[in-house]
């Protein structure tokens, strides 16, 4: 096993005759904050969908610790270590904060059918185990006091923290985060960036899709640049900046 | 007089909550209003009776039979007809068409077995007794038939509200994609949930085979427009609102039944279920008939 989680190569996709990705490769080490970005349209999420199941690629391999994804169901691919966020949020905003966290423990709360309806002892074990692990991760985006409010009432940053603390409930590798500072302002976006930081000194990859550069800049360990479907550019974020096919591509058309 | 009514009311508000249970649960998790539902409770009684005078079955036997055959109904539908129409992306309409489909060929298929003319369980099998309260006669079999539901729809609550199994059935009905992607295998719910919303059909179908003592063919039609009612009124897909609404519905059936018209107990109980939406459109529990692909 190498040291990279998560490897793409020359992964592609097609919409009929639409090429979205072509020839994709690139490499997410286990331990860093990985960066994927690229203007509006040039294939980003689509990466995501094909990492997590939901799209299955044309072309190429995605292997994650050695073993190939593709073709796998998105249940069967969290359970080997791959949680995500959305670009738009998708938190259960009918549940409290800390049976949102729970549904992410699905795979880890196995107490089987029957011990169920005999309320059996390991089933309350597992059941006060799992309550514990959310208070916990709920602590570690520091919303533990807000544990029994309903989703619904919590704010747009702290949706999006819900988000992170309910992905590592399903106890990932790899973390995907799609835009997570979309729609967030200065004060947010800082808080949030200690929050990623934290999550990744905790030992887990992080691999994130963002517009923001500042934030990207300033977070990432490595940034691959997507222009049209292909990667353009790939280094740490200074060998990014630098680079004049970025500057055309993306950074040049910033301010539009 | 009015005691005994609301006896009645009760009884007949209980199974209609429970088997609007089964079918508000289906509506929720996988956003299919499955009109199978009135046939595969027709099929419960119907199995239930075919235990008890072909197999010498005692009527609880025959009751677990009845859930297990009509949840085996159920996850058939859901395996056979809705997993190959979610694959397709079929817009809504499609499995309500279908499962009319299903509940035709379900009501044809008892119709041919067991023929169209009302059957009956034999006397010897239901619960005997009766006891006297003030100037009600409470029936045994009626204070099953309570118990029964109230304990079914009791196992259903806490099963929603307090396990793994209930959040992510909860997780899916809010968006099944993030569940999916929180690593909840939704088709294997959606089978579940099938089988279990079945099988609460089921049951409910003896309960009231066992309550009028006959069994029709068609018998599942009304219970179908009643099953329907009680959901909208309580709030498509809420388990609460199935509750309350099928015991509204049981109450101002039997009421009207007694103290209007025995004719019209349907008409009053419908255009009173039709006020109250004039009032509240989505209903008691309505939420936002919103929900996220």
């Amino acid at each position: 096993m190498s040291a990279n989680l998560l490897s793409i190569r020359n992964v592609g996709k097609r919409f009929g005759g639409l090429h979205v990705l072509q020839d994709v490769s690139f490499e997410v080490p286990a331990g860093s904050i990985y960066g994927l970005i690229g203007p509006n349209g040039a294939g980003k999420t689509t990466v995501f969908n094909l990492i997590t199941g939901l799209l299955e690629p044309t072309a190429g391999h995605i292997d994650f610790q050695g073993d190939s994804l593709v073709g796998l169901e998105p249940h069967r691919i969290t359970h080997k270590g791959i949680a995500r966020t959305f670009q738009n949020i998708r938190i259960f905003k009918e549940m409290d904060l800390l049976e949102n966290v729970m549904v992410g423990m699905h795979d880890h709360l196995d107490y089987g059918g029957f011990g169920l309806f005999f309320n059996s002892p390991a089933c309350r074990a597992a059941e006060k185990r799992a309550r514990e692990r959310a208070r916990e991760l709920l602590s570690w985006v520091g919303l533990d006091k807000k544990a029994d409010m309903l989703a619904d009432n919590l704010s747009y940053g702290d949706q999006r923290k819900l988000e992170f603390a309910r992905a590592l409930a399903t106890e990932p590798k790899l973390l995907l985060l799609d835009e997570p500072v979309a729609g967030m302002n200065p004060s947010e976006k800082t808080i949030l960036m200690e929050e990623i930081n934290n999550i990744r000194n905790r030992g887990y990859g992080v691999f994130m899709i963002e517009h923001d550069m500042r934030f990207v800049m300033g977070l990432c360990d490595r940034i691959a640049v997507l222009n049209f479907g292909r990667i353009i550019a790939e280094g740490t974020p200074d060998e990014v900046r630098t680079n004049p096919d970025v500057i055309e591509a993306y950074l040049g058309k910033e301010d539009e | 007089m009015l005691e005994q009514q609301l006896l009645n009311a009760l009884t007949l508000g209980s199974v209609y909550a429970l088997f609007a249970l089964g079918f508000t649960l289906v509506f929720g998790v996988l956003a299919v209003i499955n009109l199978s539902h009135g046939a595969v409770f027709m099929v419960g009684s119907y199995v239930a009776l075919a235990l008890i005078t072909h197999l010498q079955a005692s009527l609880w036997v025959a009751m677990l039979g009845a859930m297990l055959a009509s949840g085996i109904v159920g996850l058939l539908v859901d395996m056979l007809i809705l997993k190959p129409l979610r694959a397709r992306n079929a817009p809504h309409l499609i499995p309500m068409i279908a499962t009319i489909g299903v509940g035709i060929m379900l009501t044809s298929a008892a119709q041919g077995l067991f023929g169209a003319e009302v059957l009956r369980f034999p006397e010897e099998t239901l619960p005997a007794g009766e006891f006297v309260i003030g100037d009600v006669h409470v029936r045994a079999l009626e204070i099953a038939i309570v118990a029964i539901a109230f304990l079914l729809m009791a196992v259903l609550f806490v099963a929603l509200k307090r396990t793994q199994l209930g959040r992510a059935l909860r997780a899916i009905a809010e968006s099944p994609k993030a569940a999916w992607l929180l690593g909840i295998n939704v088709e294997g719910l959606f089978h579940i949930t099938s089988f279990a919303a079945a099988a609460l059909g089921g049951i409910a179908g003896v309960l009231i085979g066992l309550n009028f003592n006959a069994i029709t063919p068609f018998m599942g039609q009304p219970m179908l427009h009643k099953g329907i009612a009680v959901i909208i009124l309580g709030g498509m897909g809420d388990i609460r609102g199935a509750l309350i609404g099928g015991l509204f519905l049981g109450f101002a059936e039997v009421i009207s039944k007694a103290y209007l018209s025995s004719q019209m107990g349907d008409a009053v109980a419908f255009g009173l279920l039709f006020l109250i939406l004039l009032v509240r459109p989505s209903g008691l529990f309505g939420r936002k008939l919103e929900r996220k692909a």
